[in-house]
C-alpha cells in the first residue's frame, strides 16, 4: 500500500515543471520588493529559468513514465514537444528586450507572467487526465488573458485582452462541457481508461458529442476556423513582442494537447473525430490564404497566415497514422522557427516615431536593409512553401500522409490553397524588392538579429539536417502507435 | 416520478444555452458576458457532480471543486481586463469594443 502510494508520488518526471512553478514565485517575490530596480535582473533570471528546465527535460531521458496516479506522462513526444515550447519562449523574452528599452514598457511581470504561461503550456503536453489537462490549459490561459491586456494604457491593447478573455472563456466552457460528458459516459478522466472503457463496439451518442464539445475547445485554442474569430484582433491589438510569443509557444502546446486527446484517449473513435478534423483543417486553409489577401497591416496578416498553417498542420492529424503525426511534429518545429524569424523582422520595422505596421512601410526595404530584406524574403518563400526552403518540406510530409490515409480531397485542397496563400507572401517580397524605397528603419538591436540569423539558416538549411531532425521525430510520433 | 439523472442533464444543458445565449446574443453589457461565462461553468459542475453521483465515482466532484476554484480566479482577471478597458474607453458597451474590424 505505501509503496503504490510513493509511486503515485514520483517528482522525478515533474521536475521541469517544479523549477518552472518555484522558480516563478521567486521571480514574483523579487520583483515585489525590488519594484522597478529589478527589471533587468528578472528578464535575465526567466530566460536562465527556461533554459534549466529545457536541461531537465532532456534529463528525464526518452522513455515513457506516468506519475500523480497515472494523470502526468513524460515520453519522446512531450520532450520534444517542450522543447519547441521552450524555445518560443525564450526567443519570445530575448524579442522583447530591445521593446521593452525603446518604449519605456517597464514591468517585471511581463518575464513573469511568461513564465507562468510556459509552466502551464508544459502541463498540457504531459497531461494525462482530463483534470490535468483543464488546469494547465487554464494556467496557460489566464496567463495569456494578461500577457495580451499587458500594455494596459493602450486601448487597443486592452480591447484585445478583453476579446481574447471571451473567446478564451467560452472554449473552456466547450472544453468543459464535453469533458464532463465524457466523464459521464465512460465513468474516467484518465485518458488511457477513457481509451480502454472505448474499446470495441459502438461509441455511445453521448461520448460522442463530448468528443465534438472537445475538439471544438481545442479548435479555439489553436485558432482553426470556424473558431478563430479572435486572432486577427489579439494579434494586432497586442504590443508587438507580445504577439510574437502568441503566435509561437502557445500554439505548439495546443497541438500538442490536440494530439494528445486524439491519439490517446479517442484512438478508439478515430473514424468520428478524423471528420471534425478534415472540415476544421479544409476550413482554416481556406481562410487562411483567402483572408490575408486583403490585409495590410503585417501583424493581421501573420495572424491569417498562423490560421492557414495550423490548418495544414491539422492535415497531418486528420491523417491518423504515424506519419501524420511525424508530420505535424516537423510542421511546427518549421512552423516556429519561420513565425519566429518573421517577428524578429516585424519587431524590427521601427522608425523614430514608433512601431510601423503596415506592409508598405517595407517598401524597397532591400535597398536600405539588404540583409534584413533577404531574411525577411527567404522566411515569406518558405511560409509559402516554395523548395527547397524548410517550409515546403513541412507541406511535404503532411500532405505524403494525407495520401497515404486516401485522403486525396484534403491534399489536393490543401495544395490549392497554398497556391492562393503564395500570392501575399509574395507581395511582400514583391514590395520589399521593387517598390520605391522609403525611409530606412532604426538600427536593429543584436538579439533580434540572432534571432532572424538561426532562424534564416534554419528555413535555408532545413534540407541539410532533415535527416536527423526527423529521425528525432519519427521516435516521437512513434509513443502513440506502440502497445 | 423521482428526480433522475437525465433531469439534472438537462438542467445543465438548458443553462448551458442560456450561457451561449448569453455571450452571443448580448448586445449591452461585457458585465453580462462575465455573467454567462459564470453560468456556462456552473453548467458544467451541475453535470459533473451529477454524474458523479450516479457513477458513484468521486473524481466528478473532485474535478467540479477545481473547476470552481478556476473560475474564481477567471472572473478576477476578467473583471481587472475590464476596469483596464475601462480607463481607456469609457465605456464597457459591447458595440464600444470595436477599434479593430476585418
Amino acid at each position: 500500500m505505501q509503496e503504490q502510494f510513493l509511486n503515485a508520488l514520483n517528482f522525478t518526471p515533474a521536475m521541469p515543471e517544479i523549477v518552472l512553478a518555484v522558480g516563478a514565485m521567486t521571480l514574483l517575490m523579487i520583483g515585489a520588493f525590488n519594484k522597478e530596480k529589478a527589471n533587468t535582473t528578472i528578464t535575465g533570471l526567466a530566460v536562465a529559468l527556461l533554459i534549466v528546465a529545457g536541461i531537465f527535460v532532456f534529463q528525464n531521458g526518452s522513455e515513457t513514465v506516468t506519475t500523480f496516479d497515472n494523470s502526468f506522462i513524460i515520453d519522446p513526444f512531450s520532450t520534444f514537444m517542450k522543447i519547441l515550447t521552450l524555445i518560443g519562449s525564450v526567443a519570445a523574452i530575448a524579442m522583447s528586450l530591445a521593446f521593452v528599452r525603446r518604449e519605456g514598457f517597464d514591468c517585471f511581470e511581463y518575464p513573469i507572467l511568461i513564465v507562468l504561461a510556459t509552466l502551464g503550456m508544459m502541463m498540457m503536453i504531459s497531461a494525462n487526465d482530463m483534470i490535468a489537462l483543464y488546469l494547465g490549459l487554464e494556467l496557460q490561459s489566464l496567463s495569456l488573458y494578461v500577457i495580451a491586456s499587458i500594455n494596459r494604457d493602450s486601448t487597443r491593447a486592452t480591447e484585445a485582452g478583453i476579446k481574447y478573455f471571451v473567446l478564451g472563456a467560452l472554449s473552456s466552457g466547450f472544453l468543459l462541457y464535453g469533458m464532463s460528458l465524457v466523464y459521464g459516459f465512460t465513468g474516467h478522466t484518465n485518458f488511457t481508461e477513457i481509451a480502454n472503457a472505448m474499446q470495441g463496439g459502438h461509441q455511445s451518442i453521448g461520448l460522442i458529442v463530448g468528443l465534438v464539445f472537445i475538439l471544438t475547445g481545442l479548435a479555439f485554442k489553436i485558432s482553426a476556423v470556424p473558431f478563430h474569430m479572435w486572432t486577427p484582433d489579439v494579434y494586432q491589438g497586442a504590443t508587438t513582442p507580445v504577439t510574437a510569443f502568441f503566435a509561437a509557444a502557445p500554439k505548439v502546446a495546443a497541438i500538442a494537447l490536440f494530439i494528445r486527446v486524439t491519439y490517446d484517449a479517442f484512438e478508439p473513435a478515430v473514424k468520428d473525430w478524423q471528420q471534425v478534423v478534415v472540415f476544421i483543417s479544409i476550413a482554416s486553409m481556406l481562410l487562411g490564404s483567402f483572408a490575408a489577401i486583403g490585409q495590410h497591416n503585417i501583424k493581421r496578416l501573420m495572424a491569417y497566415s498562423s490560421i492557414g498553417h495550423m490548418g495544414y498542420a491539422l492535415v497531418g492529424l486528420a491523417a491518423g497514422n504515424q506519419v501524420g503525426v511525424e508530420g505535424v511534429l516537423l510542421y511546427m518545429t518549421i512552423y516556429i522557427a519561420m513565425t519566429l524569424g518573421a517577428f524578429a523582422c516585424i519587431l524590427a520595422m521601427r522608425h523614430q516615431d514608433g512601431m510601423a505596421e503596415d506592409i508598405e512601410m517595407l517598401s524597397g526595404a532591400s535597398k536600405n536593409h539588404p540583409l534584413m530584406a533577404l531574411i525577411l524574403a527567404l522566411i515569406m518563400f518558405s511560409l509559402a512553401g516554395i523548395p527547397p526552403l524548410a517550409g515546403f518540406f513541412g507541406k511535404w510530409y503532411v500532405f505524403i500522409a494525407a495520401i497515404e490515409a486516401n485522403l486525396y480531397a484534403l491534399a489536393i485542397i490543401g495544395v490549392l490553397s497554398s497556391v492562393v496563400g503564395a500570392y501575399y507572401y509574395l507581395r511582400i517580397v514583391k514590395i520589399m524588392y521593387f517598390d520605391e524605397p522609403r525611409e530606412s528603419f532604426e538600427p536593429m538591436p543584436t538579439e533580434l538579429k540572432v534571432i532572424m540569423g538561426l532562424s534564416g539558416l534554419f528555413v535555408l538549411g532545413f534540407i541539410g539536417f532533415a535527416g536527423p531532425i526527423g529521425q528525432v521525430a519519427k521516435a516521437a510520433a512513434r509513443t502513440f502507435f506502440i502497445g | 416520478m423521482g428526480v433522475g439523472l437525465s433531469h439534472y442533464l438537462a438542467l445543465a444543458a438548458i443553462l448551458f444555452t442560456i450561457g451561449i445565449f448569453g455571450i452571443f446574443v448580448n448586445r449591452k453589457n461585457v458585465i453580462i458576458i462575465l455573467m454567462s461565462v459564470e453560468l456556462i461553468l456552473l453548467a458544467v459542475n451541475i453535470n459533473l457532480v451529477a454524474f458523479s453521483s450516479f457513477l458513484g465515482d468521486l473524481v466528478g466532484q473532485i474535478f467540479a471543486l477545481l473547476i470552481l476554484t478556476v473560475a474564481a480566479a477567471e472572473a478576477a482577471i476578467g473583471l481587472a481586463i475590464l476596469v483596464a478597458f475601462y480607463r481607456n474607453r469609457g465605456s464597457i458597451a459591447v458595440e464600444d469594443i470595436n477599434a479593430m474590424k476585418g
